[in-house]
């Protein structure tokens, strides 16, 4: 593609995409709502260090194990007199950004494995793909815990780990979608398409490696939370003091008889995050998929 | 049949091989020195070395690997760091109580999935359906330690009818064996319900959908005949696939519930293993969870070649 | 049971399907009859209604669809006013229906001898053993070879034509008065067409079961029913003897599609004569004759008012160019 005209001409099809994405927030009530969800979560969370009523580290021992609704802490106070609520909002970006990073980190090891797989073919395809087996042969947080008992317990090690387990997906993902483009290629080749100019196949394209890629995304960004709050729960990521969801539920169940809401609070925190997640991957899968459009 | 067994088992090699690899590297890409460990205190040079030539971790790193692989394959894990006790046999102890765990877990699940799913399938748009769905995004999306918690919580802390955790042996007292899985079997088997429920209902919509279903309504046969005669059998054979996947990763559902329930299972163990740094226990763990994870994707195949009649891999 | 007039009775029944897009009015006024023994050929193409129709007397409509209007009567009985649990016990008993699709009309999990056993089991409350006892005559009476070894496969194991044999078996089993056969043929190779045609011919002769054929096949319909309906989008446009409709089509869709088929004596220079025009979107039906769009005889009354379905020499018929008088042969050949 050095021709200029032919990339201007390429990427005309995105702006035609993008109106029927309105169209489809407006139908599909499940994708918008989970949509506004996840927003609102990041949301939180890059505003938490303005809308935190208190320093979520700081301690006040006179003050710890305050119930919910008490003046100061709307959501009391834990065992070192921290105020939960400035905790459960700053554990928003803890979490979230390990996602991020872990989901990055999967898509882009896994996108290279799967193009590579893809586009060379042959032993590289076998051997790469073997590869990939193996990593699935574990199941994913074993592989997560393996990862992080060999590197050391810590919030960076998890991410890495959780990206390693994200990997097998894209790569699998992205693998099949290039052994798609690749066929598609050699059909313009032999001008099966007569004068179908390059635009158009693009405007098939685009859509067809977007979409899954989109629903993997969201789906493994809920698994990648889980994981992180899992990994934390276990002492094997967040360490303390750091307010993170898994971790506070750690601490906090060591005092369900005095104060419940110690783990009750971040648990909800995660299943909602995840929740939102999980529904948007489902819902766009549902709204995106070929066999539901006609 | 056999054909295709054998053609498996074939490819399975060059992965298996992998994963050995894998699970080897393990305790060489883990900080800290064994040796370090077990001494403690005394930690001079000679002493040092000598423990390192007890482990052979003086030898190249490919030679370690085949010797290791070697007393892998003849069920010699090594031994615990800590305890000195072969891998093999703390593992073994464990591991009836996670099987034990996983299975009541299993159990729970089916108990609630397969009811819940045909239902949401045959009445399918209606509220319930749309209640079902709901509730199965949420099973999967709470994390099941958390599950745990709150079972421990309303169950065990206020209401006091389920004891928060511990073990005692179905031989020596059925009725409080019973009693103590109760709660971790819910926790642990909630997310698989969720998933099984889903995969329930998505197979029996697309059964229904099936021209012999029609077959079946016109030769006079009632909803309740077509559903549980023609449709379910038909609609199962996939879930068999997901069940058998499960039952490869009881280890792996087992690591947290096993936590927070303090059951004396494998899980717990890996878990402890790894902050006690006892890597040969941890890496012996890991191995058994791979391979019997990878011997469930084996055998689901196979199940589900048997199960339906059309599949023949002549 | 009250004495009939005629074995099934359909009087001016409409189906509707309610779709996305909006509501579909798959059967349309379609009034007919059919006697003991009478084998009737319901013709059309893909959409038109004739599928609908049978699984409106079945009492087998999809979700969306229900029979909004009309009667359907069998042995005098009202099927639109009955319970599910009475409609379940007259399928499979006294009136039978076979699909289309063998290959995935059959159970894939169970014998095939256990399915075609089946209807005894729910109706004559057999046992199983002596189900697939009589299964056993019936794969005989159907002309399945090796029934006893038969009845124990599962059905992939069948040739498409043995599995409409079985089918047509399963149909059987209860000796109903009425067999409805939805494109029994449809799915096959031309030789076991010719098999299963002579089969249903040879079971209607003898059991004297009353038969319903739906196709969109000419040629199946000739050379077994006595009476052929033809249907076009919902509704029925011709219907007469089998020879009438043939020889002096009165409705210019019949007389398009007489026309279409290829002759073996025909000059191989000549085009091959295709139907103009595609079928009609049902959910956005032109007004006036339904046809009227594709029609070679077309005036202009024909796009404003809709026909109705009146007496044209020995057949009836929905055209207002036969209707006054005009043959369509005459009028292809005059210009």
């Amino acid at each position: 593609m050095s021709n200029a005209p032919a990339v201007v001409a390429a990427l005309q099809p995105i702006r035609r995409i993008r109106i029927p994405l309105l169209e489809l927030a407006r139908t599909h009530r499940r994708v918008t709502v989970s949509a506004v969800l996840v927003a609102l979560l990041f949301l939180v969370a890059l505003a938490a260090p303005v809308i935190a009523p208190h320093d979520p580290l700081a301690t006040s021992p006179d003050n710890s194990y305050l119930p919910p609704l008490s003046p100061g802490h709307l959501l009391g106070s834990d065992e070192l007199g921290r105020d939960l609520l400035s905790r459960i909002l700053w554990g928003a970006r803890v979490s979230l950004p390990v996602a991020f990073v872990a989901v990055a980190v999967g898509l882009v090891g896994g996108g290279i494995v799967g193009m590579l797989s893809g586009y060379a073919g042959g032993i590289a395809d076998l051997l790469l793909m073997r590869l990939i087996d193996a990593l699935l042969a574990f199941p994913g947080l074993i592989l997560a815990i393996a990862i992080v008992a060999a590197l050391g317990p810590g919030l960076r090690n998890a991410m890495i780990a959780i990206g390693v387990v994200a990997i097998p997906g894209y790569a699998r993902l992205v693998r099949a979608l290039v052994l798609q483009l690749k066929q598609m290629e050699f059909v313009t080749a032999t001008r099966s398409l007569g004068a179908t100019p390059m635009r158009l196949i693009l405007g098939h394209l685009i859509p067809n490696l977007l979409n899954p890629i989109i629903v993997q995304i969201s789906l493994s960004a809920g698994f990648a939370i889980l994981a992180e709050a899992t990994l934390s729960f276990l002492g094997l990521g967040a360490q303390v003091p750091t307010p993170d969801w898994g971790q506070m539920i750690n601490t906090g169940s060591g005092f369900l008889d005095n104060d419940p809401w110690l783990a009750i609070v971040p648990g909800a925190a995660i299943s909602l995050t995840v929740y939102a997640f999980n529904l948007l991957g489902d819902s766009l899968r549902d709204a995106l998929d070929p066999r539901l459009r006609s | 049949m056999t054909t295709y067994i054998l053609r498996r088992l074939v490819l399975m090699v060059p992965v298996a091989f992998l994963v050995t690899v894998g699970v080897f590297m393990l305790i060489h890409l883990s900080p800290g020195d064994p040796a370090l460990i077990i001494l403690g205190e005394d930690r001079s040079p000679q002493a040092i070395a000598q423990v390192h030539r007890e482990l052979g971790l003086d030898k190249p790193l490919y030679v370690q690997y085949v010797i290791w692989l070697g007393r892998t394959v003849h069920g010699d894990l090594g031994r615990s760091i800590t305890t000195n006790q072969p891998v093999s046999i703390a593992i073994g102890e464990r591991l009836p109580a996670t099987i034990e765990l996983g299975m009541v877990a299993l159990l729970w699940s089916l108990i609630v999935a397969i009811p819940l799913g045909t239902i949401a399938a045959v009445r399918r748009g209606s509220l319930a359906d749309q209640v079902a769905t709901g509730i199965t995004v949420a099973g999967v999306s709470i994390p099941n330690f958390f599950i745990g918690i709150v079972l421990i919580f309303v169950l065990s802390v206020t209401l006091r009818i389920f004891p928060f955790g511990g073990y005692v042996p179905f031989a020596q007292d059925p009725f409080e064996n019973i009693r103590h899985v109760i709660l971790p079997a819910i926790a642990l088997g909630t997310a698989g319900a969720a998933i099984n429920m889903r995969f329930t209902r998505s197979s029996m919509i697309e059964v229904l959908n099936h021209d012999y279903i029609r077959t079946a309504r016109a030769k006079g046969a009632s909803w309740r005949r077509v559903v549980f005669v023609h449709a379910l059998k038909n609609a199962l054979i996939p879930v068999v696939t997901i069940v058998g996947l499960q039952i490869g990763g009881i280890i792996e559902g087992a690591v947290v519930t096993e936590t927070v329930f303090t059951w004396p299972g494998v899980g717990r163990l890996a878990v402890e293993s790894i902050f006690d740094r006892d890597y040969t226990v941890v890496q012996g763990i890991v191995l058994l969870a791979a391979f019997s994870y990878m011997a469930a994707n084996l055998l689901v195949d196979i199940v589900y070649a048997w199960l339906d009649p059309r599949i023949s891999y002549a | 049971m009250t004495s009939f007039a005629h074995l099934l009775e359909l009087e001016d029944v409409h189906t509707h399907l309610q779709l996305k897009q909006g509501v579909v009015q798959a059967v349309n006024g379609v009034s007919f009859s059919v006697d003991a023994g009478e084998t009737l050929g319901i013709v059309g193409e893909s959409g038109s209604g004739k599928s609908m129709t049978a699984l409106s007397i079945m009492g087998l409509l999809p979700r969306r669809g229900a029979v909004v209007k009309g009667r359907i009567r069998f042995k005098g009985r009202e099927l639109t006013a009955l319970s599910e649990d009475e409609m379940e016990q007259i399928r499979g008993t006294d009136v039978a229906m076979i699909f289309q699709d063998p290959m995935t009309s059959l159970n894939p999990v169970y014998r095939t001898g256990w399915q075609v056993g089946e209807p005894l089991r729910i109706h004559r409350h057999m046992k199983t053993r002596a189900s697939i006892a009589a299964a056993i005559g019936l794969f005989k009476k159907v002309g399945i070879p090796e029934a006893e070894k038969r009845v124990r496969e599962y059905p992939h194991m069948f040739s498409g034509g043995m599995r409409q044999r079985a089918m047509i078996g399963m149909g059987l089993s209860t000796s109903p008065s009425l067999l409805i056969a939805d494109e029994p043929t449809t799915a096959l190779d031309v030789t076991i067409q010719a098999q299963i045609l002579d089969l249903l011919r040879t079971l209607n002769q003898e059991a004297g079961t009353a038969t319903i054929l739906i196709t969109h096949n000419l040629g199946v319909v000739a050379g077994m029913c006595d009476r052929v309906i033809v249907m076009y989008a919902g509704r029925i446009v011709e219907q007469g003897r089998t020879e009438d409709v043939f020889a002096h089509p009165e409705h210019p869709y019949t007389w398009s599609l007489l026309r279409s088929i290829p002759r073996i004596d025909a000059d191989e220079h000549l085009p091959l004569r295709a139907i103009e025009g595609s079928p009609p979107d049902m959910v956005r039906l032109p007004p006036g004759c339904k046809f009227q769009p594709r029609c070679p005889f077309a005036i202009s009354r024909c796009a404003t008012e809709e026909p109705e379905l009146i007496t044209v020499r020995e057949q009836l018929a929905r055209c207002w160019v036969t209707q006054d008088g005009t043959s369509l042969d005459q009028a292809a050949a005059g210009g």
